[in-house]
């Protein structure tokens, strides 16, 4: 974990009331995928924790969905403004598992969590397939994105208006791609369909709750699991699918 | 040299005033690799219970102006796992003021459990938290009626030995320094004041509470002027020292908890917007005192 302050470089729409913020700062303790970071928003007096999208050595984004009053004023912010963020936070996905061909799992803003698992996969050389789920077309996000990384992507849209229409669990029954492992980020309504679909497969997901800390001393976001009570902040978000209880 | 900072609790010596409130601070070893511990006067360590206990649903927090509600509700590995994981692992890297803080449902289950406690001796100073508003039939119910409140006291105390005990205090009542004078009575060697208060939000747009439990225990820098408002009154009262607790988040407010009567000082809900502040605090002192005039903090205790 580190607490630093970063510099927005960039903080736009990309979808329906969906905005994308690029920090400039302290990128060391960001080490994997589906890791999170908390962030300082004036007036307001517990932080955002939302997941980081992608980062390098010099800045990192991430991308939120405007639902409140503190993702309102996020959406307001300005470039060259200053804000201070947690990072390193959570444990995020576990590229290294042992799979030829992964298959990605997304809905809505899930999408945003996964991009960097995907990038590292497909360094490490594996075959990944891609499902972003949405309601419409326009929530869609990321798809240039992900085609761009050289990934096999389908879109899913819940109403038809782009890509295969229905829910992600439909389009991976009639593509029957092949993989021997997964992993999920989205509405748990289509993390457990797809874990329930993908029951015979080791995969992983990322569980969502509201935070205190974000970094595991406060026990404020603790979900039950086969193994017994754990904090989704510290212990997760990422969970091995076998551990869930939905 | 002499170290200006440095503050006695009952003959336990802290380098420090400063603390990290229980609840706030897990069991002090999930921030052993974020920084030295050695900087933290005492850690205070989550509240256990004698048996294990998930605590209550989530969400277990919402966001307030100026503060936040937690409705965790004692979620602990039972003060078995307290005694013989916990504390130890923390004393490896700590070598600081630790002190457990212990909840029950009954006299009997504080009794048992603080024996406990008081047989680790990794374990410096004793917290019996009779304000906890998350539980049902325990916790709270202790702290607010005087009786109760030195009944447990004087269990407590019966089994800890040689061990100080503090009582922490709730702020849900309506005449705190009434029950400070019974736990006094009752034999307690020192005082924590205050716990969360009890509050509540509404999701409007679900019109549902928004923590699972309805209500929860409101802490936040809000707070603070009343939790000093009741230490000052507290500590002005008795004669056993206090831990002053309530919305601190600053270097500044440890000082005016001090001049209000507070021996030592205890951060709690600002840890989770910011997990560095007790260092920050501890950092921040020596200037703040130097441009106060204060040459040492323990001259200030109890000063206004």
């Amino acid at each position: 974990m580190k607490k630093a302050d970063y510099i927005i470089e960039s903080n736009r729409r990309i979808a329906d009331g969906v905005y994308r913020m690029t920090l400039v700062g302290d990128t060391s303790a960001i080490l994997r995928g589906g890791q999170f970071a908390d962030v300082a928003v004036n007036g307001f007096y517990l932080r955002r924790p939302l997941a980081v999208t992608e980062w390098d050595s010099e800045k990192f984004s991430i991308i939120y969905k405007v639902i409140g009053r503190g993702t309102e004023v996020m959406a307001a912010m300005q470039p060259g403004a200053g804000v201070n963020v947690l990072t390193g936070l959570g444990n995020g996905f576990d590229a290294s598992a042992p799979a030829s061909k992964a298959l990605v799992v997304c809905g809505g803003i899930g999408a945003s969590p996964c991009f960097s698992l995907v990038k590292e996969l497909l360094a490490k050389g594996r075959q990944v397939k891609v499902y972003l789920g949405f309601n419409t077309a326009a929530d869609v996000i990321l798809q240039a994105e992900y085609e761009a990384l050289g990934a096999d992507v389908t879109v899913v849209t819940m109403d038809g208006s782009a890509g295969f229409k229905g829910l992600v669990t439909d389009a991976i029954k009639a593509q029957n791609p092949q993989f021997d492992y997964f992993y999920s980020c989205g509405p748990k309504v289509m993390m457990k369909a797809v874990c329930d679909m993908l029951a015979d497969c080791p995969g992983e997901v990322s569980l969502e709750e509201r935070m205190g800390c974000g970094c595991g001393i406060c026990y404020g976001c603790t979900c039950h699991t086969k193994s017994g009570a754990k904090r989704v902040c510290a212990d997760g978000p990422v969970f091995k699918k076998e551990e869930v209880i939905w | 040299m002499v170290n200006r900072l440095s503050v006695e609790l009952c003959g336990v010596k802290l380098a420090n005033p400063v603390v990290p409130a229980s609840g706030t601070f897990g069991f002090g070893i999930e921030m052993a690799g974020e920084y030295d511990l050695n900087v933290l006067g005492g850690i205070s360590l989550k509240g256990s219970t004698l048996e294990p206990r998930y605590g209550n649903e989530c969400p277990r927090i919402a966001e307030c102006p100026g503060g936040m509600i937690n409705a965790v509700g004692l979620q602990n590995p039972g003060v078995d796992v307290l005694v013989a994981d916990k504390v130890p692992a923390l004393r490896k890297v700590y070598g600081g003021c630790i002190i457990a803080n212990i909840s029950g449902f009954s006299v009997d289950e504080y009794v048992q459990s603080c024996a406990k406690a008081a047989a680790c001796p990794d374990i410096d100073i004793i917290e019996v938290n009779i304000s906890c508003p998350n539980v049902h039939g325990g916790g709270m119910a202790f702290g607010t009626s005087a009786q109760a409140a030195a009944e447990v006291t004087s269990a407590v105390k019966a089994v800890c030995g040689a061990k100080p005990v503090f009582i922490k205090l709730s702020p849900n009542v309506s005449n705190i320094v009434e029950i400070a004078l019974a736990c006094e009575k009752a034999g307690a060697d020192g005082l924590t004041l205050i716990n969360t208060v009890l509050g509540m939000r509404i999701d409007i747009e679900r019109r549902k509470p928004v923590v699972a439990n309805t209500y929860g225990g409101f802490s936040g820098s809000a707070i603070f002027p009343l939790a000093l408002r009741m230490v000052h009154q507290v500590a002005h009262a008795v004669k056993i020292p206090v831990m002053g607790c309530g919305g601190v988040s600053s270097a500044r407010d440890v000082v005016e908890m001090m001049m209000a009567g507070a021996t030592a000082v205890q951060v709690g809900a600002e840890n989770l917007r910011n997990p560095m502040v007790c260092k920050e605090i501890v950092e921040e002192l020596p200037a703040l005192m130097d441009k106060l005039k204060i040459n040492c903090l323990n001259e200030i205790i109890a000063t206004v």
